[in-house]
């Protein structure tokens, strides 16, 4: 009789563990609702994008050897990326190519778009058809990948970045792959 | 000025339920009757003091002080009066504050109703609401001030989520804490309890109307928030086992099971140990239930704002509260003399059943609202627990509990005589049977038809048991009609709330039978001037109007014909809102409801070549739904004003001197 009346609290200071573990994954980072990438840490998908202006450079997986690069998925129509853009412009120079992949846009309003905003970025491609984009397992825009200097997707931000992201999620990656 | 006399006031408050925790306990202990007073005392004051700090929050929102970071956040100068009113627990800070606010009104009501209690009852008591006010009190001050200025202050607020700018919602919060903040009555009693080790008849008779009361604000708080998400969601739906709808209603069946089993400890002195152990539960899952809502663990449709600071201290704060009294359960618990016995077949037994069934239907939800977290944690990946897991577990744990429900009122206390009472109840078994046959053969006799004919059995089961109960008590058609009458006015008012609130879940019933079996939708594109047949009604879209303008918002108001065999029933204008403050839309679906069917019409975004997605159901009974869960707040209402809690249980002992 004694031991049953104490089942309850013992049941209850298992689950409170539960939630004293779930608040902690909480404060690294690690919300419920955040999705994991099956891409982390896996080499980046077969592409080869042209260029936004035509005589530019494009993109293909090749080129990605040798240096950190962040690929951030946008488009004129979306408008989160509207918000992240003003972001992006002080993100040129910080030790990586930052190439900018407009998605499933038509090149005449994506330029307008950057005229409009600035063009933060190193290099511009586009995939009209959104192809990579299905390849990197792009759920949405904005969406941008870190990849190291072996081509390998290091890190995904989901969303748009935020200053407080890119200060304590995407700086200390990049300076960790420089290395 | 005023929000410094607020915040001001709301430290006092802290000071004071400080004093209220410890003073009260040891006299009680000393029994030092001046020592115990000074709870009563205090009870005062600490309501007077946050009701000070509340009306100063409200103020600040009604003369829209932008100097206060919460109503800068919260509230905006276009707001309608009322929705600066209802913004005021539309954010957390407020909504904690009217948490203890409302937590205070209970301890005043202890203090003013409470003066037949043995003192040191009321002292103990007291002491323990107290306890629970200094940890949110703290809570408040120390994570949530609500206080906080803002300088410069902003020429104007952010303005309130509009999605909490709705009658339905607004007024949810106040009816759900007062039935959430309710249960901690019964805990503070059981706490009591469990310190003095005495737990008794006159025990049960002091906690069952508190019980009561707040089970009714709870059941009107879940069905207001069942109606808003029906009518403004859009889907047509009107329960959707989101972890916060699962956060009220775990408190809710674990209170349905506590006022049943207290029965038992009020009339046949047994079944102590179990009773406390609910009372612990129920507050402990309205607690866990604030919790899961605010710390951002579980994910949730509409969660408030996730903060991990705030969430560790509700974790510690639940482990101080809920570990603690259960500990002291733990504890103390053996001590309770167990009183009289009965046998499994008894009335005893089947409110026993009904307490077995109601807690594992409550441990399967919890189980289901938290498992995502366990696998999480496990390992296990991400993965989230919908309806279907729901309506698996939770339906075959109710059709036993209905079925007993007819039962149970007839078995006699102590031993019963089951085959006599189901002989008493041949009429409903016969006429259950009869309805589920006909229903069955109506929907076309196939294995589906099985569902609705299921459902509808068993409503007619409770609801025809529950009549022939009232009718035995009654002696109708047994006894000359004038006494029949006679006996019916002199029915305790109690037993008229059992069976008006068993008539009320029989209709309950009957809608989600209905409106999981019939209900039917259309989800179209349809351009001005198309008709869309559904269930027998023809439905026109005569033209969408833009750009109408309400206080903060701009709306696109779609305007229908409904039609049946050519006659006009009912012109529905459902709505799309654009609230300017913050920028947010809204859906507001157009219902026309005979009370048995909803024909309900929501209008969705252009499809840019002249057309609206429209979408259009037909729910059978779902206006039942609702109508059930007023009838239970009203059988709810019945049973309190029974004559003896008006006049309170007799003192078994001499009042200490």
């Amino acid at each position: 009789m004694r031991s049953y009346a104490f089942l309850p609290v013992v049941i209850f200071l298992v689950l409170a563990g539960f939630f004293g573990y779930r608040l902690l994954m909480i404060d690294k980072g690690d919300a419920p609702n955040f999705i994991p990438s099956a891409m982390i840490d896996k080499p980046a998908p077969d592409f080869d994008m042209p260029p936004l202006y035509d005589g530019k450079a494009g993109l293909k997986t090749a080129d990605l050897q040798g240096k950190v690069t962040l690929i951030n998925f946008f488009a004129s129509w979306c408008v989160p990326c509207r918000a992240e853009h003003q972001l992006l412009s002080g993100l040129t120079g910080k030790g990586f190519v930052l190439a900018g992949v407009n998605y499933k846009d038509k090149p005449e309003d994506a330029k307008a778009w950057l005229d409009r905003l600035g063009n933060p970025y190193d290099l511009l491609v586009a995939d009209r058809q959104g192809q990579t984009g299905i390849d990197f397992g792009v759920y949405g825009v904005p969406e941008s990948y870190l990849i190291d200097k072996q081509g390998r997707i290091r890190f995904k931000q989901t969303g748009p970045f935020t200053p407080e992201s890119i200060e304590k999620e995407l700086m200390p990656r990049v300076a960790e792959l420089n290395k | 000025m005023i929000p410094e006399t607020g915040h001001y006031a709301l430290i006092l408050a802290l000071f004071v339920a400080i004093v209220q925790a410890i003073v009260p306990l040891v006299g009680a202990a000393r029994d030092d009757r001046p020592w115990m007073e000074v709870g009563r005392t205090a009870a005062f004051a600490q309501f007077l003091l946050i009701a000070i700090a509340f009306g100063a929050l409200t103020w600040s929102y009604v003369t829209s002080d932008f100097s206060v970071v919460n109503v800068a956040q919260n509230s905006h100068t276009d707001k309608p009066l009322l929705y600066k009113i209802t913004g005021v627990w539309g954010n957390h800070e407020g909504s904690m504050l009217l948490w203890v606010l409302i937590l205070a009104a209970y301890g005043l009501a202890l203090a003013l109703f409470g003066r037949n209690l043995p003192p040191a009852l009321r002292a103990r008591a007291l002491a323990v609401q107290a306890m629970i006010s200094v940890g949110f009190l703290a809570f408040i001050l120390f994570t949530s001030d609500p206080f906080a200025r803002l300088d410069p202050a902003p020429l104007n607020g952010n303005g309130l989520n509009p999605l909490l700018q709705d009658p339905g919602l607004a007024f949810h919060p106040p009816f759900l804490y007062l039935g959430y903040v309710g249960f901690s009555m019964a805990f503070s009693f059981a706490i009591a309890a469990l310190i003095e080790g005495r737990v008794d008849a006159a025990w049960a008779r002091w906690v069952r109307p508190w019980t009561l009361a707040a089970w009714c604000f709870l059941t009107l708080g879940i069905a207001m928030g069942s109606w808003w998400a029906y009518y403004t969601l859009g889907w047509g739906g009107w329960w959707y086992w989101d972890p916060t709808e699962n956060a009220s209603f775990m408190p809710w069946l674990a209170g349905t099971a506590l006022l049943h089993s207290a029965i038992v400890v009020e009339k046949r002195d047994t079944l102590k140990a179990w009773t406390i152990l609910l009372a612990i539960f129920a507050f402990s899952l309205s607690l866990l239930g604030t919790f899961i809502v605010r710390s951002g663990v579980v994910t949730s449709v509409h969660s408030f704002a996730a903060d991990p600071a705030r969430g560790v201290f509700i974790l510690a704060l639940l482990v101080l509260v809920i570990g603690g009294s259960l500990m002291l359960f733990a504890l103390r618990s053996p001590s309770l003399k167990a009183g009289g016995l009965f046998t499994p077949l008894s009335r005893e037994g089947s409110l026993l059943l009904n307490n077995v069934l109601m807690s594992t239907a409550c441990g399967t939800v919890l189980l289901g609202t938290l498992y995502p977290l366990f696998a999480d944690a496990l390992g296990l990946g991400k993965i989230s627990v919908g309806p279907p897991f729901f309506n698996a577990v939770f339906i075959p744990l109710m059709v036993p509990m209905v079925a007993t429900m007819a039962l149970g009122p007839m078995m006699s206390w102590k031993r019963g005589d089951l085959m006599g009472a189901l002989v008493r109840l041949r009429i409903a078994f016969v006429l259950t049977l009869v309805v589920g046959i006909a229903c069955w053969l109506l929907d076309g006799g196939s294995v589906q038809a099985l569902k609705a004919a299921g459902g509808f059995a068993l409503a007619a089961w409770l609801l025809i048991g529950s009549i022939v109960e009232w009718a035995e008590r009654v002696k109708l058609f047994k006894a000359p009609l004038v006494e029949s009458l006679n006996r019916a006015r002199h029915l305790p008012r109690a037993a008229y709330g059992m069976t008006i609130t068993h008539l009320a879940l029989a209709v309950v019933i009957i809608g989600i039978t209905g409106s999981a079996v019939w209900t039917s939708e259309k989800i179209q594109v349809m351009r001005p001037g198309e008709t869309v047949t559904l269930s027998g009604f023809d439905l026109t879209l005569n033209g969408v109007e833009d750009g109408i303008k309400g206080p903060n918002y701009t709306a696109s108001r779609a305007s229908f014909t409904a039609r049946k065999n050519g006659e006009v029933v009912a012109q529905m204008s459902p709505e799309k809102r654009l609230y300017t403050m913050p920028p947010r839309p809204t859906t507001d679906a157009a219902i026309h409801t005979n009370f048995i069917n909803d024909l309900y019409v929501v209008v969705g975004d252009p499809d840019g070549k002249g057309g609206y997605v429209t979408r259009l159901y037909h729910n059978t009974l779902v206006p039942w739904i609702f109508i059930g869960a007023v009838l239970m707040v009203f059988g709810g209402l019945v049973s309190l004003s029974d004559r003896r809690h008006r006049i309170g249980a007799p003192t078994r002992k001499t009042k200490a001197a």
